[in-house]
């Protein structure tokens, strides 16, 4: 029993940081209906401004690893808006495949540059917060896990209330439902997806940080794995749909986590791929998501 | 109030609406006609900034919007309710109100302009709580058009009201336009195929053919001109 739960326990960290990626996806998706390739890399830079921002602080602090924490959202969300502007908004209105394929460039050219930048060997993360094991009846509860969980929850709890109750967040909404209409109400879409990008890449900002303060060893291509898996949750919640990308995330950490712990440890990404396969083929938009007809 | 002068606008290589001119006075309801692909939807995108012309200029109020993006246009007072209605289908009727008074920053004003819409159209209040996809063709009409309503316009922009509506519901949705134009003073220019109602409530008329005005004048007169009628009103 206390097997399991700490196991659940392990799985809901990964799954939180799985999900504070997939938001990103899911939310680019929303309002310009394409995949975001390049949020992986900016999930690894997230993680490299911790690296460098973190010698400027006191290590093992709390005001010192919330600081660097926020420094990384904001690096990161300037820098998902810059990959927008330069990038995507040139390309808009043009099909989908030219956008995706722009996407990818941008994705190898974060990965490369990064490589030049940072070098390609990985580089151990600081321990930016306290670090302190808890023992909790059976179970081993890490400080950092419980930050995990914790940043993850405040920031989703954040982006619920800029969703539902801001007008930028009604925007978004707006535009994520029916684009030619939300411009008719005088939403100015370039804000609104510009916004979407850099509310999106700080949440990867923070995945970053979370993802190298638990598994502490950074390179430029450490977004790639994770990148890929965030994207599968956000497919496996309903892509576009907020709570979906959030709960697809938890999911798709738990059940690796717990593939992992068992005796068929080395297919667990093959088995956590095979359960997405699965989950779709029953209800091909994903878990939380609606197929709905679109009119014109 | 509005005044188009020389408008071209294409389609890449397809020209659709070529060095049109017209304008429209202050507080009356014009009404631009013509069949299919005359480039009836194409002068209303334009107007309010969704298309950029290739020529021409659109001054509202003095100002030339030609420059001003969409959202830019909308805050300046005019309303476009476009072709097919664009309804946010997955919202309800109200969350549809409330994202036409996105630009609108009085609480006083979002309440009075919520209520007016109610009196115009009361059986909106009724289905407030409704996924605005579930409403019928008419319903969905008036919720375009309260929608649009919500952004306290100054002028607005009609495509097609009656398109896909039974003709019960028609006869409605065109009293209304003519109270809405009586109650607030607002313009209206009103892009319409059904030449006959458009011509009774109107108070001048453009004719439309392949992106050419072909035909202009007082409604009241253009609706005895044989040629017209002959056209546009079966005879
Ligand atoms: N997105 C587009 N791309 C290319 N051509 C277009 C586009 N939209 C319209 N056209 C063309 O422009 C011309 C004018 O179209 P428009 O939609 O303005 O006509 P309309 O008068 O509104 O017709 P209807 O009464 O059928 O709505 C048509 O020949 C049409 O084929
Ligand atoms: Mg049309």
């Amino acid at each position: 029993m206390s097997e399991f739960l700490q196991q659940l326990l392990n799985g809901l960290s990964l799954g939180a940081i799985y999900a504070l990626i997939a938001l990103g996806y899911t939310m680019v998706y929303g309002v310009l209906r394409f995949i975001n390739f390049a949020h992986s890399d900016v999930f690894m830079v997230g993680a490299f401004i911790g690296y460098y921002a973190g010698k400027l602080v006191p290590a093992g602090t709390i005001w010192g690893g919330l600081t660097v924490l926020a420094a990384a959202m904001l690096g990161c969300a300037v820098l998902g808006m810059t990959i927008e502007r330069l990038a995507y908004r040139p390309l808009r209105g043009a099909p989908t495949l030219n956008v995706l394929i722009t996407a990818i460039g941008v994705s190898l050219l974060l990965e490369y540059t990064g490589q030049v930048f940072f070098g390609a060997a990985p580089r151990n993360f600081p321990a930016l917060f306290p670090v302190k094991n808890f023992a909790v009846g059976g179970l081993v509860v890490s400080s950092n896990q419980l930050l995990v969980i914790a940043v993850a929850l405040g920031l989703m709890v954040g982006l619920q209330l800029i969703v539902y109750h801001t007008r930028i967040g009604t925007a978004m909404r707006a535009v994520s439902l029916n684009p030619k209409a939300a411009v008719l109400m005088g939403v100015n879409i370039d804000v609104v997806i510009s916004f979407t990008f850099g509310l999106g890449s700080a949440l990867a900002a923070a995945g970053g940080i979370l993802y190298a303060l638990n598994y502490p060893s950074i390179d430029p291509l450490m977004g790639v794995m994770p990148g890929l898996k965030a994207f599968v949750a956000a497919i496996l919640g309903g892509i576009g749909n907020i709570p979906g990308a959030a709960l697809g995330g938890l999911v798709l950490g738990t059940v690796e986590t717990f593939v992992s712990g068992s005796p068929w440890s080395t297919y667990k990404d093959a088995i956590a791929f095979a359960i997405l396969i699965i989950i779709l083929l029953f209800r091909p938009a994903g878990l939380l998501g609606r197929f709905t007809v679109e009119k014109v | 109030m509005l005044k188009v002068t020389d408008l071209s606008v294409s389609y890449g290589a397809i020209s659709a609406v070529s060095g049109i001119s017209f304008t429209i006075e202050q507080g009356s309801i014009v009404t631009l006609i013509g069949g299919n692909g005359a480039g009836k939807t194409t002068t209303l995108r334009t107007i309010s900034g969704l298309l950029r012309p290739r020529a021409g200029r659109i001054e509202f109020l003095g100002e030339d919007l030609t420059r001003l993006a969409p959202h830019q246009i909308v805050a300046r007072g005019l309303c476009h309710v476009p072709e097919g209605r664009m309804i946010f289908s997955n919202l309800t009727v109200d969350e549809n109100l409330t994202m036409g008074a996105y630009l609108q920053t009085d609480p006083a004003r979002i309440a009075r302009n919520r209520d007016y819409v109610f009196s115009v159209f009361p059986r909106l209040q009724e289905r407030i709580r409704q996924m605005a996809g579930t409403l019928s063709g008419g319903e969905q009409q008036m919720l375009a058009i309260s929608r649009a309503l919500m952004g306290s316009p100054k002028f607005l922009l009609l495509d097609e009201p009656s398109l896909g509506i039974a003709p019960r519901l028609i006869s409605t949705i065109f009293e209304k336009i003519v109270e809405i134009n009586r109650d607030h003073g607002i313009t209206i220019l009103l892009v319409e195929q059904n030449a006959n109602l458009a011509l009774e409530v109107s108070r001048h008329a453009y004719v439309l053919e392949t992106g050419r005005i072909v035909m202009q004048g007082e409604s009241r007169q253009l609706r005895a001109d044989p040629q017209l009628r002959a056209t546009y009103l079966g005879g």
